[in-house]
C-alpha cells in the first residue's frame, strides 16, 4: 500500500488566511511543475471555488549559485555565466555585465563597437518579446501564435549565430568593445529581417489585439495603477502599462541611445492589455533603431571594435609575432586578467523585461568582490499576489504571463 | 419480429460502432496534420506513408500504458466515469440518418439504424449524459485541478444546454417533426442554414461548448488546470475520455449537417441513396475543419464569461429566434 506524505497545515500558517486553517478555502499547489508559470515557478494558491484570494510564489527552483559563483572567477571570465541568468536575453545580459566593468575600471568602447551592442540588444528584445507573445498566447490558448512567434525568433538566433557562433549564449560583448567585428553577411540578415517583420506584426495584431475573446481575457485583468507599480518597483513595459514613462535607455542612457530616435511607448490603463499593447509597440520602436544603428554602422565600416586600452583589452592576434609588449600584455590578460579598483559601480540598464542592474564592487584584485543582479522578474514576482487578487485561475495564468517572467532571471 | 430485421441491426450496429472507433483515430491524424499546417508545421508522418498509421502506434502505446488509479480515490467512480462519457459519443449514432433506401440483395435496407419519431430529444437527451461522466471524474479523482476540471464542466453545462437545445426548434418547426429523417427529406431544396442561420450560429456554438472543444475546453484547459478532469487518468481509461471528446466531434458535426446542411442530400440533385453516405461525410469533414481552425485561432473563455455569454446573450438571441420562426410560419401558413 502507498503510504501518502501529508504536509501539516501548521507548516503553512504563516502564509494563509485562517479559513484555510479551517478548510473553508482550498489550497491548491500551482507548480513547479506546470505549464503556465513559465518554468519552475510554484504559487501556492488559496482559492474559494475558482477565485484566487490569497497567491504566494515560492521561487528558487533554479537557483544556480551564479552571482556567488562570478565572485570566485576573474572579471572576464565571470562574463560566461551572465549568459545563462535571463536566457531570453543573453546579449543585453552581457551588455549589463560589460558596461559595469567597463564603468568600474573606467574602459572607453569604440564607437562602431556601440552601435553594433545596440543592434544586437533591440535585436535580443525583439526576441524576448517574441517568446513572451508566444507563451502569454499560448497561456490564453491561441496556441498557433507560440509557433509564428518561434519562427520568428528563429531568425534572430541565426543573426546572433551569424556573429558570435552561438545562438544564445553569445558572450560577443565583451569588457571594452566586442569579441570580433561582425562578418559582411550580417547587414543583410538583419536587413532582411527589417524588412519582413513589419508585416507579421500586423498578423500579430490582426489575430490578437482584434480578437474579442482576447480582448475579454485581458481587458480589465491584473490592473495595477501607476503609484502602486513604483511602490512595487515594477519596470519596463510592465510599469510602462501603467502610465509611467520611464525607460533606462531614455532616462540614463548607455551605448549612445541618446543618439537614436525612438519612442517610450505607454499605456494607461494599467492591466494585461495595456502591457500587451506596450510590448507590441516595442517592436516596431526596436526595429526603428535597428534601422538607425544600420545606416551607423555603414559610416563606421572599417573602424575598431575593441579598445585599444591594452591594460584591460588583449591585443590582436596579428602583433603578437611582432610586438614584444603586445605579447606580454597578451600572456598578462590570459593567465592574471586586470585588476579593478576597491570601489563599487551600480550599472543600469534596459532589459526586455525591465530594469536590470549590475552592482559590481571591486577589491583592488582580479576578481570581484561581489556582484549582485537586480533582476525584473525577481521584483515582478513579488507583486503578483497583488496584481492576482480576487480574479480567477484563468485571470492568474494571463497575469503571469503578462509580467515577462524569466525564473533564470529571478532565481540567481 | 423477423430474425433477418435482427441480424440486419446487429450488423448496422456493428458498422456505426467501428465507424465511430476509426473515424476517432483517423480524426485525431486528421486534426494534428490541419493543426500543423496552419501552426507551420509538418505534423505525424513517420508512421506509414503519410503518418497513415499514426493512429495505429498511438493505440498500441496507450493499450500498454501502466493504469494507475490514485490512492485515495473512489475506485468505482474513477473506472465508471471514463465508460459513462464515451458510450453516450457511441449511441448517438443510433438515430443519425445516413441516406434513403437501398437495395441490397433484395432487401430493402434503410441508411439508418432507427427512425425515431423523437429523434431530436433522443439526441439532446444522449448528448447531456456525457458531462455526468466528466463532473464524477473530476470529483472521483481526489485530485483538485482534476476537481476544478469537473465544476467548471457542471457551470459550462447549464449555460449552453438551453441554447443548444432551443436551436433544434427552429429546424423542427420548419419541418414539422422531430424526425431526423423528416428533417433531412424537408431541406430537399433549401437548407435550413439558409432560414435559420441565428440557430445554426446559436448551434455551432453551443455544439462546440458541448463537446469541450476549444475555445470552450475549460474543464481540460491545460494551461490553468494541466489537463483539468482527466489529469488522474492514464492508459486506455484516458483513452476512453480522448475517444468521447473526438467521436462527440464528428458526431456534432454530423448533426449540424443534418439538421442544417441537408444532411445527406445534395439541394435539387436526387442522387442515387447508396451516395447519401459520401455526402454526409463530406460535410462531416468539413464542418471538423471549422472545429480544428478555431482551435487553431480562438484564445479560450472564461468560464464564468460563458455563462454571462450563455445566459444573456444565447438564450434570449435563441428564444427571440424560436418566436420569430413560429410567427413567420403561423404568417405564411
Amino acid at each position: 500500500m502507498v503510504q501518502l506524505q501529508e504536509v501539516t497545515l501548521d507548516e503553512l500558517k504563516h502564509l494563509v488566511s485562517d479559513r484555510a486553517i479551517q478548510g473553508e478555502t482550498m489550497l491548491l499547489n500551482m507548480g513547479p511543475q506546470h505549464p503556465s508559470t513559465h518554468g519552475v515557478l510554484r504559487l501556492m494558491l488559496e482559492l474559494e471555488g475558482e477565485t484566487v484570494i490569497n497567491c504566494v510564489p515560492d521561487i528558487g527552483f533554479l537557483h544556480t549559485g551564479i552571482e556567488k559563483n562570478m565572485e570566485a572567477k576573474r572579471y572576464e571570465q565571470a562574463e560566461v555565466m551572465t549568459d545563462r541568468l535571463d536566457y531570453l536575453n543573453t546579449v543585453g545580459n552581457n551588455l549589463a555585465y560589460c558596461l559595469a566593468v567597463e564603468k568600474l575600471v573606467g574602459l572607453d568602447v569604440p564607437p562602431r563597437a556601440q552601435v553594433i551592442r545596440v543592434i544586437l540588444a533591440e535585436l535580443q528584445r525583439i526576441a524576448s518579446h517574441l517568446v513572451w507573445l508566444g507563451t502569454q498566447s499560448l497561456d490564453l490558448a491561441a496556441m498557433s501564435m507560440f509557433l509564428y512567434c518561434f519562427r520568428e525568433r528563429e531568425v534572430i538566433l541565426d543573426i546572433l549565430e551569424l556573429v558570435s557562433g552561438q545562438r544564445m549564449m553569445t558572450t560577443y560583448i565583451r569588457p571594452g568593445g566586442l569579441w570580433r567585428d561582425v562578418p559582411k553577411e550580417f547587414y543583410a540578415a538583419v536587413e532582411d529581417f527589417l524588412a519582413y517583420f513589419p508585416a507579421r506584426i500586423e498578423q500579430y495584431h490582426g489575430l490578437l489585439t482584434k480578437n474579442p475573446l482576447f480582448i475579454d481575457r485581458t481587458k480589465g485583468i491584473g490592473v495595477i495603477s501607476a503609484e502602486d507599480a513604483i511602490a512595487w518597483g515594477l519596470t519596463g513595459p510592465t510599469l510602462r502599462g501603467s502610465g509611467v514613462d520611464f525607460d533606462n535607455r531614455v532616462a540614463r542612457p548607455y551605448s549612445g541611445y541618446e543618439e537614436y530616435d525612438f519612442e517610450v511607448p505607454t499605456d494607461t490603463a494599467g492591466d494585461v492589455f495595456a502591457r500587451y499593447i506596450c510590448r507590441m509597440e516595442e517592436f516596431t520602436q526596436s526595429l526603428r533603431i535597428i534601422e538607425q544603428g544600420l545606416e551607423k554602422l555603414k559610416e563606421l565600416e572599417g573602424a575598431p571594435v575593441r579598445s585599444n586600452n591594452r591594460k584591460f583589452v588583449p591585443p590582436p592576434r596579428s602583433e603578437l609575432g611582432t610586438s614584444m609588449e603586445a605579447l606580454i600584455h597578451h600572456f598578462k590578460l590570459w593567465t592574471d586578467g586586470f585588476d579593478a579598483p576597491a570601489e563599487y559601480v551600480y550599472m543600469p540598464v534596459s532589459s526586455p523585461r525591465g530594469e536590470l542592474g549590475v552592482y559590481l564592487e571591486g577589491d583592488g584584485g582580479n576578481k570581484p568582490y561581489r556582484v549582485h543582479w537586480r533582476t525584473p522578474s525577481f521584483i515582478h514576482l513579488q507583486a503578483l499576489p497583488v496584481l492576482s487578487e480576487g480574479l480567477l485561475v484563468a485571470d492568474l495564468v494571463a497575469i503571469i504571463g503578462s509580467i515577462d517572467i524569466v525564473l533564470g532571471d529571478s532565481d540567481r | 419480429m423477423e430474425p433477418a430485421l435482427i441480424i440486419e441491426w446487429v450488423i448496422k450496429s456493428a458498422i456505426l460502432l467501428l465507424f465511430g472507433v476509426t473515424g476517432f483515430a483517423y480524426l485525431t491524424l486528421y486534426e494534428r496534420r490541419a493543426l500543423a499546417r496552419i501552426q507551420v508545421r509538418i505534423g505525424p508522418n513517420r508512421a506509414g506513408p503519410f503518418g497513415i498509421l499514426q493512429p495505429v502506434a498511438d493505440g498500441i502505446k496507450l493499450i500498454f500504458n501502466e493504469e494507475l488509479i490514485p490512492a485515495r480515490a473512489d475506485k468505482l467512480m474513477f473506472v465508471l466515469a471514463p465508460i459513462i462519457t464515451v458510450l453516450p459519443a457511441l449511441i448517438i449514432w443510433a438515430v443519425i440518418p445516413w441516406g434513403g433506401q437501398v437495395v441490397i440483395a433484395g432487401r430493402e435496407i434503410n441508411l439508418y439504424l432507427a427512425d425515431v419519431n423523437v429523434g431530436v430529444l433522443y439526441l439532446t437527451a444522449v448528448a447531456a449524459i456525457a458531462v455526468y461522466g466528466i463532473v464524477i471524474a473530476g470529483w472521483s479523482s481526489n485530485n483538485k485541478y482534476a476537481l476544478l476540471g469537473g465544476l467548471r464542466s457542471s457551470a459550462q453545462m447549464v449555460s449552453y444546454e438551453l441554447a443548444l437545445g432551443l436551436s433544434f426548434i427552429g429546424p423542427i418547426m420548419l419541418a414539422g417533426s422531430m424526425s431526423l429523417v423528416d428533417i433531412v427529406e424537408a431541406q430537399k431544396n433549401v437548407w435550413f442554414a439558409g432560414p435559420q442561420i441565428i440557430a445554426f450560429i446559436i448551434f455551432l456554438i453551443a455544439g462546440l461548448a458541448e463537446i469541450n472543444r476549444s475555445p470552450f475546453d475549460m474543464p481540460e484547459a491545460e494551461q490553468e488546470l494541466t489537463a483539468g478532469y482527466h489529469a488522474e487518468y492514464s492508459g486506455m481509461k484516458f483513452a476512453l475520455f480522448f475517444m468521447a471528446e473526438y467521436i462527440k466531434m464528428i458526431a456534432i458535426a454530423a448533426i449540424a449537417a443534418t439538421l442544417f446542411l441537408g444532411g445527406y442530400r445534395l439541394p435539387f440533385i436526387e442522387l442515387p441513396a447508396f451516395l447519401g453516405p459520401v455526402v454526409l461525410l463530406v460535410k462531416i469533414i468539413i464542418l471538423l475543419f471549422g472545429m480544428i481552425w478555431v482551435r487553431a485561432t480562438f484564445p479560450r473563455f472564461r468560464y464564468d464569461r460563458l455563462m454571462a455569454f450563455g445566459w444573456k446573450i444565447l438564450l434570449p438571441v435563441a428564444l427571440a429566434n424560436v418566436f420569430l420562426t413560429a410567427v413567420i410560419l403561423v404568417l405564411i401558413g
